[in-house]
């Protein structure tokens, strides 16, 4: 505001009439609502709100009239000043709203672009079907026990009954190594993972071990020279063939679905007495109608998955685990066999020959 | 082990309602699997009947063959009661022989469609058949001749021939080798099928007493060979066939037909699982006698093969020398021909492991050799050699001389303490004493006793020597689909170790940077590290080999996952791929030129250091982890151009795994193969050096058909896993305002950026929160042999703002560092 004036001009001061005020203010609203775009708005406000704008000199004549003239004066100014600047303003939010929109419908892109720039990766579907066991079993409270796959004789054949005569072992055709003299193999079966957990631990022991294991068969669609197995372990007091039972029930149903079973049949290992084979119920048919056209289980209803018994008592006496106090029972399945008959694949080749475009269907989780 | 149903009905009766499908399901329930059903004629559909030949006409052929030109009546199985006209190739029959037809309409095995065609000049309306075409073996001399008794023409000929015979095939575990004889399958059926009656052992008959009239034997080695029976046939006419019905059964199990003594001696061992020898008696020269062999001993057996002996092998010899391998194999001089008139028959119970060993070492596999090394009944040697010599006369027209030599005396069984409740207690199901008993006794078991039963086995079953052993029995009998399915109660689980847990988020991590898992074998040659350019020094060539690989060329465990991922790489170049990232983790096989690993006893747990010491017999296997990747890391697409990977992504592979277990991961500059001499980082944790990663050599690429540049990396992952930041403090984190300064640094090309970013780091002291190298220059600008680093600093106080100036000196004091230890000077 500026002081008093001093030159003070008895004439009236033509801009603070009525009319002359009103008809700024119009000019000025019609402007604002000419104005199509934010740079023309910005034109209007400069125009018609800004310093040199018709109302503000107006409102520095005010401090030229009598006092007594100066309130109406002042007020008419003001409120024609607060129309101005309130028109503005809303146009303005109506010209923004209208860029961003049209901004928003410039910037549309076709967002079914293929996406994928960098390459995805997975797991081999063998160390999912591994871990995925492991995580049944550690859920039952087991822990997972491991051991090397260069193995000493003994642990892989002697401590486990299959003496140096033992039929059974012309059944496994064992790689040996060099010197032939030192007794080490390639393991047969992850069996000497079983003795040497009770070897380093005392009962009551609960374990599975998953791991590679080797043969000496020609590699084809169905015969692989290392392949992978799980052998769970149970030494405790009191233990039994129920238990085993309802063990590999459980271990079934996880797998394969609720309600499938198993069933037994007697067989032979060393390492076991009594021993049976495990067959798992057939998940497709469940044995049901559609068993005689089934191809999963080739119309038996059943599936052979592994085998399994009451730990033989001379292991456990080898293994320094007291056969009055303690019993056990074990079990051993094929984790490739299982991966191949729960996902359909009839020929094993693939797993081993890492085609990427193979390995990633599976992702990185089964 | 196959057999017809029939034969097996020969000695135990089944309910006529017991099917030959619910006999095999109760068999596999007790432990002889069912692995198939069969019929020999199975394959074969449509009219196949009995024909009498009535006229054959040779007619030669421009091709030098001659083919008969036959009319044979088939009655009205042709529908016209009229001679049916065939063309036969076969020679081995005459006008009124009664043969196998084939009408057309017929299909015979491997879908062979039977119609009349034209052939030589004639219509030939069907066939006549040879036993191979019909899936009956192999052909002896033609076609089919039937005995002229067989049946009436048209009739049809299945029935005959035991085409619609059932013949079940049944696996026989190892221990119940008494399972591999027809006596033993009655047995199990009698025990295992409900209703099954009436067995009937053929190996109990009247046997003539032992006299001193038979062939000399003198056993020296009686612990080899307890028992020795010899019985003669004399007179025999070696041309006399094999009744149909033992052909038929030696064939369903197996076994080909040879001649009438030869296939008998078989007969009677499925019959009773008895192995039999037959010597031709007229050539042995004196005594028998069994022993073991001497050094430099040689047989030739009668499968042609000359063999240098062991002394562990049991032989029989005469007065001419060695004639056979006790058990295992006879010998060529001695073997029945087709002059033989006079048949030494022998039965004899040998040593079960001597057995194994001596058909281990000479690699011979035989029906008598697998029943002779798994245990067989002692106390049958007689009954079996009488049953010889018995269908010998019967059907080959001899004399039973009246000679029995009986040489030594069964071993007794042992008896074994059994507790009464042991079944119950293994089996977790309600077995009573009594139950126990009664089942022991059903299998053949004396028993005695009660509270703690004793238990003596029959002498067919050696498999039952533990108290366990025989609660098995009693389990199987009472049904093992009878165990009750229970859970355990473990105690409560500590889950996966850590280094588990550690070794999954590996996978998980690798998984995340775009790597795709793979699993290779662990077998390597001496060629995979060639192409790898391993020097002749490198520890990676120290290799355990094995003594029976399946490939010469790859006969060892390797150290290296390298040449299975390159490989692996290779063999997805070769299905069209491009961009590939693999990686596997596996243990490698590092031999640390070590003791023996000892065959400990397994009567008693090994001590401690037994223990300790077989392990340390053992190679080391640390667990690596390897990475190969080649083409585009980033794909190009419509965003612009993809990005090739370099040796770093090698690097950053590793290094995204050390971040994953807390490890800062340092490299330094290496010439180590297969990497480029220069593009190789040694990888580093604390001073310990894990691996290494890089650009794979160019001519290591081109030797396993990568393209240039394909980049692969392999460290020890058990290191980095023992090294894994356990527990991490919380971080806290300044907010304060931070003070940003970037140099340029322009050093020798020679200098190791890490070694710049090193002596920066030192110099700018605990104000500096962070570095970020973010260019490096080489070009005119910095001159030749130069290059220059450009660094982005980053200060702040934990605890108050920084003073003006004070960024600035630690900056000057980092540069000034640089400067001193590695000649860096500032940019200009
Ligand atoms: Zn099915």
């Amino acid at each position: 505001m500026s002081g008093p004036n001093t030159d003070y001009d008895p004439v009236e001061v033509t801009p603070l009439k009525a009319d002359e005020v009103e008809a700024m203010r119009e000019a000025a609203l019609a402007a604002v609502a000419a104005a199509s775009d934010l740079d023309a708005l910005k034109q209007v406000r400069l125009e018609h709100a800004g310093d040199r704008s018709p109302l503000a000199l107006a409102n520095r004549e005010i401090g030229a009239l009598p006092p007594q003239a100066r309130k109406e004066a002042g007020q008419r100014v003001g409120q024609a000043r607060g129309a101005v600047n309130q028109a503005i303003a809303a146009r303005q939010a109506v010209l923004e709203a209208e860029h961003e929109e049209r901004m928003l419908v410039e910037e549309t892109v076709d967002v079914t672009l293929p996406t994928q720039r960098r390459r995805r990766g997975s797991r081999h579907p063998l160390t999912l079907q591994s871990e995925l066991i492991a995580d049944l079993f550690v859920a039952m409270g087991y822990e997972v026990a491991e051991g090397p796959v260069v193995e000493a004789e003994w642990l892989n054949f002697d401590a486990l009954n299959l003496g140096p005569d033992h039929p059974a072992r012309t059944m496994q055709d064992t790689f040996w190594t060099e010197p032939a003299d030192h007794h080490v193999v390639l393991r047969t079966q992850t069996s000497p993972v079983q003795a040497r957990t009770m070897l380093t631990r005392k009962p009551p022991i609960y374990v599975v071990c998953p791991g590679r294991v080797f043969r000496t068969d020609e590699y084809d669609a169905t015969h692989s020279p290392m392949f992978h197995q799980v052998e769970g372990l149970v030494v405790d007091e009191g233990i039994t063939m129920a238990h085993l039972k309802g063990t590999l029930d459980h271990f079934a149903s996880q797998l394969f679905g609720e309600g499938i079973d198993t069933r037994f049949r007697p067989s032979y290992f060393p390492f076991t007495e009594p021993s049976a084979e495990v067959d798992v119920r057939c998940f497709v048919c469940r044995g049901g109608d559609g068993v005689a056209e089934c191809r999963t289980c080739r119309g038996e209803g059943w599936i052979e998955w592994g085998g399994c018994g009451v730990v033989n008592p001379r292991v456990l006496v080898a293994c320094g685990v007291d056969p009055d106090v303690h019993s056990g029972f074990a079990f051993g399945m094929g984790i490739d066999r299982s991966f191949m008959f729960r996902h359909n694949l009839e020929d094993l080749r693939p797993l081993f020959e890492g085609d990427v475009r193979w390995s990633s269907a599976f992702g990185t989780e089964i | 082990m196959k057999t017809p149903v029939s034969w097996i009905k020969e000695y135990v009766d089944v309910p006529a309602h017991v099917t030959t499908e619910e006999l095999t399901r109760r068999l596999t329930l007790t432990g002889l699997k069912l692995e198939g059903i069969h019929s020999p004629g199975a394959e074969i559909t449509g009219p196949l009947v009995v024909g009498r030949v009535l006229t054959m006409e040779p007619e030669p052929q421009k091709n030098g063959k001659t083919i008969n030109w036959c009319t044979v009546d088939v009655r009205d199985a042709n529908g016209t009661g009229e001679p049916q006209g065939i063309v036969c190739g076969a020679h081995n029959f005459a006008p009124g022989d009664l043969v196998v037809v084939v009408l057309p309409g017929g299909v015979l095995p491997g879908g062979f469609a039977i119609s009349a065609r034209k052939t030589y000049g004639h219509v030939s309306a069907g066939m006549i058949c040879s036993a191979r075409e019909l899936g009956l073996g192999e052909d002896h001399d033609g076609i089919i001749v039937l005995p002229p008794d067989a049946g009436e023409p048209g009739q049809d000929v299945r029935g005959i021939l035991g085409l619609d015979e059932e013949v079940v095939e049944l696996e026989i575990n190892p221990d119940r080798a008494y399972a591999l004889s027809l006596r033993g399958i009655a047995r199990e059926v009698l025990v295992s099928v409900d209703g099954a009656t009436g067995f009937r052992d053929p190996a109990v008959r009247d046997t003539p007493l032992a006299n001193d009239e038979g062939h000399p034997v003198v056993v020296e080695d009686g612990e080899g060979c307890p028992v020795f029976v010899a019985r003669k046939v004399t007179g025999f006419d070696p041309a006399a066939p094999t009744p149909d019905v033992i052909a038929q059964r030696i064939t369903a199990a197996g076994m080909r037909p040879i001649s009438l003594a030869v296939d008998v001696t078989n007969y009677v061992m499925l019959e009773t699982g008895r192995p039999i020898h037959a010597y031709d008696a007229d050539e042995l020269q004196g005594a028998l006698v069994v022993r073991r062999a001497r050094g430099g001993e040689r047989l030739t057996t009668l499968d042609g093969t000359a063999r240098e002996l062991d002394p562990a092998d049991l032989v029989v010899t005469d007065d001419s020398g060695i004639i056979g391998l006790g058990g295992v194999m006879g010998g060529e001089t001695t073997e029945i021909s087709a002059t033989t008139t006079s048949v030494l028959v022998e039965a004899a119970h040998w040593d079960a492991v001597s057995m194994f060993r001596t058909g281990k070492r000479h690699r011979i596999s035989s029906e008598a050799g697998k029943r002779n090394e798994r245990g067989v009944d002692p106390t049958i040697c007689e009954a079996a050699a009488d049953r010889v010599v018995e269908l010998l006369v019967e059907h080959g027209g001899g004399q039973a001389h009246p000679g029995v030599t009986v040489v030594g005396a069964p071993p007794a069984m042992p008896t074994v303490e059994v507790p009464g409740d042991l079944a119950a207690r293994v089996s977790g199901m309600a077995v009573s004493e009594e139950q126990s008993v009664e089942l022991l006794r059903a299998v053949g078991c004396e028993v005695s006793g009660s509270g703690v039963l004793s238990v003596t086995p029959p002498p067919w079953r050696p498999d039952l020597t533990d108290a366990q052993d025989f609660s098995e029995e009693v389990i199987r009998l009472v049904g093992y689909d009878r165990v009750p399915s229970v859970l355990p109660t473990p105690p409560s689980g500590r889950g996966l170790t850590r280094a588990q847990r550690l070794r999954r988020r590996v996978g998980r991590t690798l998984a995340g940077e775009g790597y795709v898992e793979v699993v290779s074998f662990p077998f390597v040659g001496d060629a995979d590290l060639d192409a790898l350019g391993l020097p002749p020094d490198d520890r990676r060539r120290d290799l355990l080999r094995l003594s029976n690989p399946l490939s010469s060329e790859a006969d060892a465990m390797t150290t290296t996952l390298l040449p299975g991922l390159l490989r692996t790489a290779g063999r997805n170049v070769g299905h069209g791929l491009g961009d590939v990232a693999i990686f596997e983790t596996a243990t490698v096989t590092l031999p640390r030129g070590s003791s023996p690993a000892a065959i400990l006893p397994v009567d008693r747990r090994p001590t401690d250091a037994e223990f300790d010491a077989l392990d340390k017999a053992l190679p080391a296997q640390p667990l690596h982890l390897g990475l190969v990747a080649l083409g585009d890391a980033d794909g190009s697409g419509w965003w612009g151009a993809g990005r090739r990977v370099s040796w770093a992504d090698a690097v950053d592979g590793v290094r995204a795994v050390a971040d994953a277990l807390g490890l800062t991961l340092d490299a330094r500059a290496a010439v180590v193969a297969p990497w480029h001499p220069g593009r190789c980082a040694e990888l580093s944790v604390d001073g310990v050096v894990v691996g290494h990663a890089g650009e794979v050599h160019p001519k290591v690429c081109q030797a396993f058909g990568l393209p240039a540049r394909t980049v692969a990396a392999e460290v020890d992952l058990d290191v980095l896993v023992e090294r894994a930041v356990d527990l991490r403090h919380a971080p806290s984190f300044s907010t304060y305002p931070v003070a940003k300064e970037d140099v340029a640094l322009v050093v020798d090309a020679a200098v190791d950026a890490a070694d710049v970013e090193a002596a920066l780091r030192e110099g700018a002291g605990e104000l500096l929160e962070s570095i970020r190298l973010f260019d490096v220059y080489t070009g005119d600008q910095v001159g030749a042999g130069r290059k220059s680093l450009a660094y982005a600093l980053r200060f702040r106080a934990p605890d108050r703002t920084l003073k003006e100036g004070e960024a600035a000196a630690a900056r000057d004091a980092a540069v000034a560092l640089a400067g001193e230890r590695t000649g860096a000077v500032q940019r200009s």
